[in-house]
């Protein structure tokens, strides 16, 4: 037996392919959703993907945060469905208050694409726990509007309930509070981040690493064990 | 018809880059004594019918959930009288 794993298409998304691809590669299987569909599938887990949906129009993500197929993926989340939010995903997450703060353009008003390293602070989530508390990984990170911001107080308390995920190393690619490239809500279920783990996942392309592939193989592993 | 205006603006905490930019350009331009730049967004809406309290409770109830990111944002709503429109539109 094994998983079945929704990603959505909104229009605008870029990275739908390469994510079912992640996650056929990681052994489950990828099921195709659309913004306009008003169920899942039965999906066991749900990814939202990167791109501009709606051209990011209004604000990154604040459109598709209000497509049909949100509605039931809005409510399952939190009811424990796993939602992993990558980039624009990450986003969508942010706009529809399933995750804390907001996402802004990048402090230096460039779009940025480069391999970007990481440090996995917390490895208890639905997604990481295939990494190891601490591990430094570097996976590629391409995006306008990547800068975290949430109020002081939400700050602190991700950082005392463990609830930053990743945080970039060596630079700040965009002025992060915190140097925070992904977060948690308070169950771990749901997860997103500015980088791109589903960009490497074979030797062949992106990092040259496959520093991306434990997002979908601890998804897996948590879907088939449970 | 009338119209009601949503402008809509980054928290004071919030660095604001864009505005910086604009600031920064300035004194090139020729422009001196501007010391703050903040750039936000403005909403202009149409409104059927009258803009009575619950039209306008519509509105605030739209700006909070989807003009504005409260979260990052604040925004002010405001019905512009008549006699701009009409001057506006000359």
């Amino acid at each position: 037996m094994t998983a079945r794993i929704g990603v959505v298409t909104f229009p605008g998304s870029l990275d739908d392919r390469d994510t079912r691809r992640a996650i056929r590669i990681a052994g489950a299987e990828p099921v195709a959703l659309w913004h306009k569909d008003k169920d899942l599938k039965q999906v066991d887990a749900v990814v939202l993907c990167g791109g501009f949906s709606y051209g990011d129009y209004l604000r990154a993500g604040a459109i598709a945060r209000f497509s049909p197929v949100m509605e039931p993926l809005i409510e399952q989340a939190k009811a424990g469905l796993p939602v992993l939010g990558i980039c624009n995903g990450f986003q969508i997450l942010t706009e529809a208050h399933l995750l804390p703060g907001g996402m802004l353009g990048n402090d230096h008003l460039h779009f940025i694409c480069r391999d970007q390293k990481l440090r996995v602070e917390n490895a208890e989530t639905a997604w990481t726990g295939d990494y190891r508390q601490g591990q430094e990984i570097s996976i590629p990170l391409k995006n306008m509007d990547g800068r975290y911001v949430a109020d002081a107080r939400t700050v602190d308390a991700l950082e005392a309930e463990g609830r930053v995920v990743f945080r970039y190393l060596d630079v700040n690619p965009n002025g992060s509070l915190n140097d925070i490239a992904g977060i948690t809500n308070e169950a771990g279920n749901v997860v997103g981040l500015m980088p791109h783990p589903e960009h490497a996942v074979e030797p062949l392309i992106g990092t040259g690493r496959t520093d991306g592939l434990p997002f979908f193989t601890s998804i897996l592993k948590k879907l088939v064990n449970a | 018809m009338a119209r009601v205006v949503v402008d809509v603006m980054l928290k004071p905490e919030i660095l604001d880059p864009q505005g910086q930019a604009v600031q920064r350009a300035l004194p090139r331009l020729g422009f001196e004594g501007i010391s703050d730049v903040r750039q936000g967004k403005r909403f202009e809406l149409e409104v059927d019918g009258p803009v009575d309290e619950a039209a306008l409770a519509r509105i605030h109830d739209l700006a909070e959930s989807f003009l504005a990111n409260t979260v990052i944002e604040d925004f002010v709503v405001k019905v512009e009288e008549p006699a701009e429109v009409a001057e506006a539109a000359k």
